[in-house]
């Protein structure tokens, strides 16, 4: 291949690698909105330079975002908390005997995953809403309860209600992955085990759950890697006046600053610290991985 | 005997509390087609297991929203538009980035690689869409997601497993790179662009958040939103956007064949059903797509 020809290849990758650099690299000079006190339609060379003040006053306190760190930080935890949960299930499924039945279950399960937050939202609005919620009518009408019960706008069932949800939407995909695991273990690994006399459980324990362990590790460090991820779309659609205090999270604090309040200096600065805490959990993830299993994830 | 009683007994309640999560996955589908399509007074009455007094209503009382056909056009244009753009986008890169010769190859593909562990944050991109008046374009859904990294992943490892004598007979032949890439590459790789066309459809149908941050015109409005503003609205605001203007609006409204709850159904349906009916036949390419990302990654 002569020259000429390399370049053309290079010419026709080109417009490609533009769309990539503006989407994603372009961006990063936004950055600098952390740095100036923002006055909307003066051009960014003129505004006003504050250093790090905006960065300051995410530490000092006195402001929404510790509250919003703790929103973060509980549902990122209990979301590791329960990541176990896509594997038990997995587990559990492929001990299911008809080859039907469990093909059945997870596909129906996996639907979950598929729809937006929005639909997610409209699903269990449809049945816990306190008007004409199905579940609160179905318990008033058996007597089990009086008045209804307004989980969609309790506080303190916020934080259980979210992970339920979420729970409901992400354990039947997440199962897939645990799934094709499993079917690539040897078998002779379990017909060796039976003749020892090893049980359904000791099968599960020592052969299964090993094998399982390092695509639950490199999925649980990545999870570590995003704590301070949640998503913007589950919380700021089951948001209302009544659970705000328990689900603003820093994905819609970032917003809700940002673009409602046009705070625009101090919303950049957190992402800007969001980015940053990420990368270098995902590095330090990395390097334990490297360590431990003396395999990177990345 | 009694290892078989065991047995039988951990089947039921392992099969059974399986089976319990299937149906609470399923039934919520089940719950709101059945009430879209029951009398409202049925409904409120509790429509549990089948439709009562089946009525057409409510869709009936949907078509007189006056945006609904123009965010149910949108939804499905840039679905469409969406899907070709970033299918041909990341084969494209991912079989360019496959080709050795290619200078800076290795540069190339670590920057594309390299995004998908940072993100730049709203306000820089919200600034930045404003800047490229992206804000109120229909571009907006299809540019940015066009190039995908980890989609150019799955096509470059699908392609490095395609023997290279096919490329290299047909370079042979004096084939150029377009060419093979059409000709040859393309219609081999179908089950890795099956894949992440199926992808990219259902994300592009569930998209919300770019329709939210950056549209305010609202005949570029989506489904998913108008679904959102719906649930959020008020009762009275429900009632009045949907009997707007019509008379069949204001009569089915005012008849009671009609109420907010019942729109609401009506609304989700649609927004779901697509996802739905394509689903089952769509499953193998998303767990394909699953296994192969999980073995690169």
């Amino acid at each position: 291949m002569n020259k000429t020809q390399r370049a053309g290849m290079l010419l026709l990758i080109l417009p490609f690698v533009a769309l990539v650099f503006v989407f994603n690299y372009l961006p990063l000079f936004g950055w600098s909105y952390a740095f100036v006190d923002y006055s909307p339609g003066v051009p960014l060379m003129e505004q006003h330079f504050v250093g790090f003040k905006y960065f300051r006053i995410i530490f000092e306190g006195g402001n929404d975002f510790a509250i919003v760190m703790r929103n973060t930080l509980v549902m990122s935890l209990l979301g590791l908390l329960t990541s176990p949960l896509p594997m038990i299930f997995a587990i559990a499924l492929a001990e299911v005997r008809g080859k039907w039945l469990s093909k059945w279950i997870q596909t129906v399960t996996a639907i979950p995953h598929f729809i937006s937050w929005v639909l997610v939202y409209a699903i269990f609005f449809t049945f816990f809403s306190l008007e004409d919620g199905v579940v609160n009518k179905l318990l008033m009408d058996m007597g089990l309860i009086e008045t209804g019960t307004n989980i969609l706008g309790s506080d303190g069932y916020a934080w259980f209600f979210q992970l339920m949800v979420a729970t409901w939407k992400g354990t039947g995909w997440g199962a897939i992955i645990y799934l094709a695991a499993i079917a690539g273990i040897d078998q002779e690994l379990y017909q060796a085990a039976d003749i020892d006399g090893a049980g359904r459980f000791q099968k599960i324990w020592y052969i299964t759950v090993p094998s399982l362990m390092p695509t639950y590790f490199v999925l649980l460090l990545l999870a570590i890697s995003g704590i301070l991820s949640n998503g913007f779309e589950q919380y700021y659609v089951f948001q209302n006046p009544l659970n705000i205090d328990k689900l603003e999270v820093l994905d819609t604090y970032i917003y809700t600053l940002g673009i409602a309040r046009a705070e625009y200096a101090f919303s950049t600065a957190i992402g800007v610290f969001k980015s940053i805490v990420s990368i270098v959990l995902l590095l330090s993830a990395n390097w334990l991985s490297k360590a431990i299993r003396k395999q990177s994830i990345i | 005997m009694n290892k078989s009683w065991r047995e039988y007994l951990f089947q039921f309640a392992n099969s059974g509390t399986l089976l319990i999560f299937a149906f609470l996955c399923v039934y919520p589908f089940y719950f709101i087609i059945i009430n879209s399509l029951s009398h409202p007074t049925e409904s409120a009455k509790g429509v549990y297991f089948f439709p009562r007094e089946i009525t057409l209503s409510s869709y009936e009382q949907l078509m007189q929203i006056p945006t609904i056909f123009q965010s149910i056009f949108i939804s499905v244009a840039r679905t469409v538009v969406g899907t070709i753009v970033t299918v041909f986008c990341s084969a494209f890169v991912g079989y360019m980035v496959t080709k050795k010769e290619l200078p800076f190859r290795s540069f190339i593909y670590r920057l594309i690689i390299i995004t998908m562990f940072f993100s730049s944050g709203l306000i820089p991109w919200y600034m930045l869409m404003k800047t490229l008046y992206l804000k109120n374009n229909f571009l907006l859904y299809v540019l940015p997601g066009a190039v995908s990294a980890f989609f150019i992943i799955l096509v470059k490892t699908y392609i490095e497993s395609l023997p290279s004598t096919l490329e290299e007979s047909a370079q042979i032949d004096g084939a150029g790179i377009l060419t093979i890439f059409f000709k040859i590459i393309l219609p081999l790789s179908l089950p890795i662009i099956a894949c992440i066309a199926v992808f990219t459809a259902v994300g592009q149908w569930n998209s919300w958040a770019d329709n939210f941050y950056l549209v305010t015109d609202s005949s570029l409005n989506t489904l998913q939103y108008l679904l959102y503003t719906n649930l959020k609205s008020n009762m009275a605001d429900i009632m009045r956007t949907s009997a707007s203007g019509t008379m069949l609006g204001a009569d089915l409204a005012s008849t009671g064949r009609v109420t907010p709850m019942s729109i609401r159904y009506a609304i989700t349906v649609i927004t779901v059903i697509p996802v739905m009916l394509i689903y089952p036949f769509m499953q193998k390419y998303f767990v394909k797509g699953i296994m192969l990302g999980a073995i690169k990654g």
